[in-house]
C-alpha cells in the first residue's frame, strides 16, 4: 500500500506539472499565431471604422435584408457559449467524472463567445453612439431587452463559474511561480495573487467553494436556457413567415447546444495535441462526449422537422412561397447540404463507436460547426427576402443579399478576437481544472483501493469459509482511469 | 355617388389649397402655429433687403436675400410630438378602382420630404393576387396599426403610438437596432444606411427637426411614413392625398366619420366603406391598420392588365427570382 500512496503523490505532481507547463514558455508558434489573429483584428477594426463614418451602407445590407451576417453569427456566437455550461453544469450535476479534465476549456468557451457574441449586435448597431438610451429610454416590452437583460445575467454568471473553480488553480499558480525576475512574471505573480483571493486551501475555503459551486451549477442553466429562448423571441415575436414559429426557442435551444458541443470537442481536440494532454484527455472522453453531441443533435434534428415539416405540409401563401425557395428555389442548395451534411451525416457518422474516435469525430464537429453557422443565416436571411408584400421595383441590390467583404471581415476580426482570448487565456492559466483533474485521480485511487480491499475480504471470507489456508496477498499494481507515466 | 361627383371636379392646385384649408378648418381643433421665421422659399440674389423679425426677441432685422437662410423651427415641441393631437383619430381610405398607378402620390412624398428617388414612402404595388384574378394598384402608405409590431419591439421607444394614431420615428432617438423593420409585416420602414446626400442637405437647409417632420434625416436611423403630422396642423393634407389626380387617396378623422380626396369632396368614412366593401391588407394579422382599402370594383381607368405585368417583370430584372407576384390573399 505504501508504494501506490507514493504514486498517488506522483501523479498529482505530473497533473500538476503538466497543466502548468504551458504558462511557462512561449514558443514561436504561439507568437506567430497570435500575430495572425492581431492582423485579422486590426483589419477587422479598420472596416469597422469605416463602417462608423461612412454607415452600414459599406455592407452588403439594404432595406429588405435589413439583418445580415451579423445578426446571423451574434446567434451562433451565443449558441456556442451554450457548450460551458452544458459540459459543466449539467455534467456536474450529474456527477460525470469524465467532464474534469474539459470543463475550464468549455467554461472559458462560454466567456468568450458570449463577450463577441454580444457585441454582434452593437456591429450591427446604426446607431452605436446612442447606446446609452437603452439605458435612458429602454422599454422592457422590448425582445431586445430582454436579451441584453438575459446576456448580461448569463455573462456575469459564467464569468462566475470561470472563475470559481479557477481560485484553487490561481494558488497553485502563485505558488509555483518562483521565478520573479522578468518584468512579465511579476504582473503573472501579482495577476495569480490577485486572483487567488487569498487561498490557502484550508477546510473552510474548500467548503465555501463546493457550496458556491453548487449554487453557481444550478442557477446557470436556467439562465443559459433563458439566453437563447430569448434571442429566438427577436425573431419569433415578429409576424414574418418562417419566424412566426412558436417552436423557435427550443429550436435555438437545442441548435446552440448541439453546436456549442461540437466546438467542445474542437477545443478539447485543439488543446490535446498542442498541450500534450493525450494522458488526460483521451479517445474515451471523445467517445463519451460524442455520444452527448449524438442525443444534441438528434433532438435538434427532431426540431428541424417540427420547424419545416409542420408547415410544409401545408404550404400557407407566404409561409410557402419562403419554403419553396428554401426546398427548391435559390436557397435549396445551402438548404439541403445543411439539413443532410451537418445533421443528418453527423447522427449516422457518430451512431458508430468508429465514428467517435477522434479524428473522426473531430470532422464531425467541423461540420457541425460550419453547418450551424449557415443555418443561422438561413433562418435570418431568407425570411427577410420573403416579405408580404412583393418586392417589385426596387433597386437590384435590395432584393439580394450576401454579405460583402466589410462583414466578412469585421466577422473574421471577432472570430480572431474568440481565438486570441482564448490563447492567451491558455497562455497564462492552466488549460485543465487543476485540482478537479487531481479529485478525479483521487477518487480513483481511492475507489480502485475500496475495490482491492473488498476481493481481498472476500476472498479471505470465501477462504475461511472453505477452511483453506490464508495465502499472503500479493500487492496489486493499480491501473487508475488516467495512467500513470511511471 | 360621391366618387362620380370627385371625378367631376379637377381643380387647379390654388383652388384645391383654398379647398384643403377649408377643410382643413374640420381638423383645426389643437392645430398650433406654424412658425417660420424667415419666409420660405429659394434665395435669390436680386440685391434687396428684407426686413425680419425675430420671434425670440422681436427685434426687427435687415438683410440681403443672399443672406437668407431658411431656418424653419419644428412645429410643435418633441413632448408635444410624442403625444400627437387631442381629440382626433387619423385615417386614410384607399380606393383602389380609382388608382390608376400614376404614382404621383410617391412623386409629391418624396417632394415633400426631401427623399431619395429608391425611398417610396407611399409605394404603388401592382398586385396580382393569384393568376386567375385581375391585377390592380396598391399604393401603400404606412398603415399606422393600432396594434403596431413595430413599436412593441422598440427598445427605446423611439417609435411610438400617438394618442391621434399616427405611428412616428424619433430619429434622435433611434439606436439603429432595426428590430422594428423586421418586425413590420409591411415592409413599410426604410434604413438610412449612409450619410443624406449633398443635394438632400441643401435642400433640406436649416431645417430643425421634429418627429413630426421626419427631416431632416439622420444616418443610422430608421424612417417611414408620418402622414404628414406638420401639414395636419396647418389644416392641409398629407401629400400623397392631395397630390393624387385620381382622387383615389382620403383622409381624415375616424372620430369625426369623415375623410377627405384631393378635390376637397368630404365624405361619411362609414358610409364609403360601407358602400365600396371597404377592408384592410392583411387583416388576419391583428395589426389593426388606419388605413382602409376600396375594393377594385368598377375601375376608373383602363384595366391594368398584362401590360402592367410586363412592366413590373422589366424593371426588377435583376431580382425577378425573389419576387412574389401573389403574396396573400385578400
Amino acid at each position: 500500500m505504501a508504494t501506490e500512496k507514493y504514486n498517488l503523490k506522483e501523479e498529482i505532481e505530473t497533473v500538476r506539472e503538466d497543466c502548468l507547463r504551458p504558462t511557462n514558455h512561449w514558443g514561436t508558434n504561439t507568437k506567430v499565431w497570435i500575430g495572425c489573429l492581431v492582423v485579422v483584428i486590426i483589419w477587422g477594426v479598420y472596416c469597422y471604422i469605416n463602417q462608423l463614418r461612412n454607415g452600414l451602407g459599406v455592407t452588403a445590407m439594404r432595406n429588405y435584408v435589413s439583418w445580415g451576417l451579423y445578426i446571423s453569427t451574434f446567434v451562433f456566437f451565443i449558441g456556442i457559449s451554450h457548450s460551458g455550461t452544458l459540459v459543466s453544469a449539467i455534467l456536474r450535476i450529474t456527477k460525470q467524472e469524465w467532464r474534469r479534465p474539459i470543463t475550464r476549456s468549455a467554461e472559458l468557451l462560454t466567456f468568450v463567445s458570449l463577450c463577441f457574441g454580444g457585441i454582434m449586435p452593437i456591429i450591427d448597431l446604426g446607431r452605436p453612439d446612442r447606446l446609452a438610451n437603452l439605458v435612458i429610454h429602454g422599454r422592457i416590452q422590448s425582445p431586445l431587452m430582454w436579451d441584453i437583460i438575459s446576456i448580461c445575467t448569463y455573462f456575469t454568471g459564467s464569468t462566475v463559474f470561470l472563475f470559481l473553480p479557477m481560485i484553487p488553480d490561481m494558488a497553485l499558480c502563485r505558488d509555483r511561480l518562483k521565478d520573479t525576475t522578468t518584468r512579465f512574471n511579476k504582473f503573472r505573480k501579482w495577476l495569480y495573487t490577485k486572483m487567488a483571493l487569498g487561498w490557502k486551501g484550508t477546510k473552510e475555503q474548500w467548503h465555501m467553494l463546493e457550496k458556491s459551486m453548487t449554487i453557481m451549477t444550478i442557477v446557470i442553466i436556467p439562465v443559459a436556457v433563458s439566453v437563447h429562448t430569448v434571442v429566438s423571441y427577436i425573431f419569433a415575436m415578429t409576424l414574418r413567415p418562417g419566424w412566426d414559429s412558436t417552436v423557435f426557442g427550443p429550436y435555438f435551444v437545442a441548435g446552440a447546444l448541439y453546436s456549442g458541443s461540437a466546438c467542445v470537442i474542437l477545443g478539447m481536440a485543439a488543446f490535446r495535441r498542442l498541450y500534450h494532454l493525450e494522458k488526460y484527455i483521451t479517445p474515451r472522453h471523445f467517445d463519451l462526449i460524442g455520444r452527448v453531441v449524438l442525443a444534441l443533435t438528434l433532438i435538434y434534428a427532431y426540431l428541424n422537422l417540427n420547424e419545416y415539416w409542420i408547415p410544409a405540409y401545408k404550404m400557407a401563401t407566404a409561409e410557402g412561397h419562403l419554403l419553396t425557395d428554401l426546398f427548391y428555389g435559390s436557397y435549396s442548395k445551402v438548404f439541403w447540404t445543411c439539413q443532410f451534411g451537418t445533421v443528418l451525416l453527423p447522427i449516422i457518422v457518430m451512431s458508430f463507436p468508429k465514428g467517435r474516435k477522434i479524428t473522426p469525430l473531430v470532422i464531425t464537429c467541423i461540420f457541425i460547426a460550419a453547418g450551424a453557422w449557415v443555418k443561422r443565416y438561413l433562418i435570418v436571411v431568407p425570411t427577410l427576402l420573403h416579405p408580404y408584400m412583393p418586392i417589385q421595383e426596387v433597386p437590384g441590390t435590395w432584393s439580394t443579399y450576401f454579405p460583402n467583404y466589410v462583414e466578412f471581415s469585421v466577422t473574421a476580426a471577432c472570430l480572431a478576437g474568440i481565438f486570441l482570448v482564448i490563447t492567451l487565456f491558455a497562455k497564462m492559466f492552466p488549460m485543465m481544472a487543476v485540482w478537479e483533474v487531481e479529485e478525479g485521480i483521487e477518487l480513483e485511487h481511492d475507489r480502485l483501493t475500496a475495490i482491492d480491499l473488498k476481493k481481498e475480504r472476500e476472498i479471505a471470507a470465501a477462504a475461511e469459509s472453505n477452511g483453506e489456508l490464508l495465502k499472503p496477498i500479493e500487492p496489486k499494481i493499480i491501473t487508475p482511469l488516467i495512467p500513470s507515466t511511471k | 355617388m360621391n366618387d362620380e361627383k370627385n371625378e367631376t371636379s379637377k381643380t387647379d392646385r390654388r383652388d384645391f389649397l383654398r379647398k384643403s384649408l377649408i377643410t382643413g378648418g374640420i381638423l383645426a381643433s389643437g392645430v398650433l402655429g406654424f412658425e417660420k421665421v424667415f419666409s420660405s422659399g429659394k434665395p435669390k440674389d436680386t440685391g434687396e433687403k428684407s426686413l425680419l423679425v425675430n420671434p425670440a426677441n422681436g427685434k426687427i432685422y435687415k438683410a440681403s436675400s443672399m443672406n437668407m437662410e431658411e431656418v424653419i423651427t419644428p412645429p410643435v415641441s418633441n413632448e408635444e410630438s410624442r403625444k400627437g393631437i387631442a381629440g382626433k383619430k387619423f385615417i386614410m381610405v384607399i380606393d383602389l378602382a380609382k388608382c390608376d398607378g400614376c404614382k404621383k402620390c410617391t412623386e409629391a412624398c418624396q417632394a415633400m420630404h426631401y427623399t431619395e428617388s429608391d425611398r417610396e414612402w407611399i409605394k404603388v404595388f401592382t398586385m396580382k393576387d393569384a393568376d386567375t384574378t385581375a391585377p390592380y394598384y396598391f399604393p401603400k402608405p404606412c398603415f399606422h396599426c393600432d396594434n403596431p409590431p413595430c413599436t412593441k419591439v422598440c427598445p427605446v421607444g423611439a417609435t411610438f403610438k400617438r394618442q391621434d394614431g399616427i405611428v412616428l420615428i424619433d430619429n434622435e432617438r433611434c439606436i439603429g437596432c432595426r428590430s422594428c423593420m423586421a418586425a413590420c409585416p409591411y415592409s413599410t420602414r426604410f434604413f438610412n444606411w449612409s450619410h443624406p446626400s449633398a443635394q438632400q442637405t441643401a435642400s433640406i437647409g436649416k431645417m430643425e427637426y421634429s418627429p413630426e417632420r421626419s427631416v431632416p434625416r439622420r444616418m443610422g436611423t430608421v424612417e417611414k411614413c408620418d402622414f404628414c403630422p406638420d401639414m395636419i396642423r396647418q389644416g392641409k393634407m398629407p401629400a400623397c392625398v392631395s397630390s393624387c389626380p385620381m382622387d383615389a387617396l382620403y383622409f381624415g378623422d375616424q372620430n369625426e366619420d369623415a375623410v377627405t380626396n384631393a378635390s376637397g369632396n368630404t365624405v361619411k368614412l362609414s358610409q364609403l366603406l360601407e358602400d365600396n366593401s371597404g377592408y384592410r391588407h392583411l387583416e388576419e394579422l391583428g395589426t389593426e391598420p388606419r388605413v382602409y382599402y376600396l375594393a377594385p370594383k368598377n375601375r376608373k381607368y383602363s384595366a391594368p392588365d398584362i401590360k402592367t405585368v410586363k412592366k413590373v417583370k422589366d424593371k426588377t430584372k435583376p431580382s425577378t427570382e425573389n419576387m412574389d407576384m401573389s403574396p396573400m390573399p385578400m
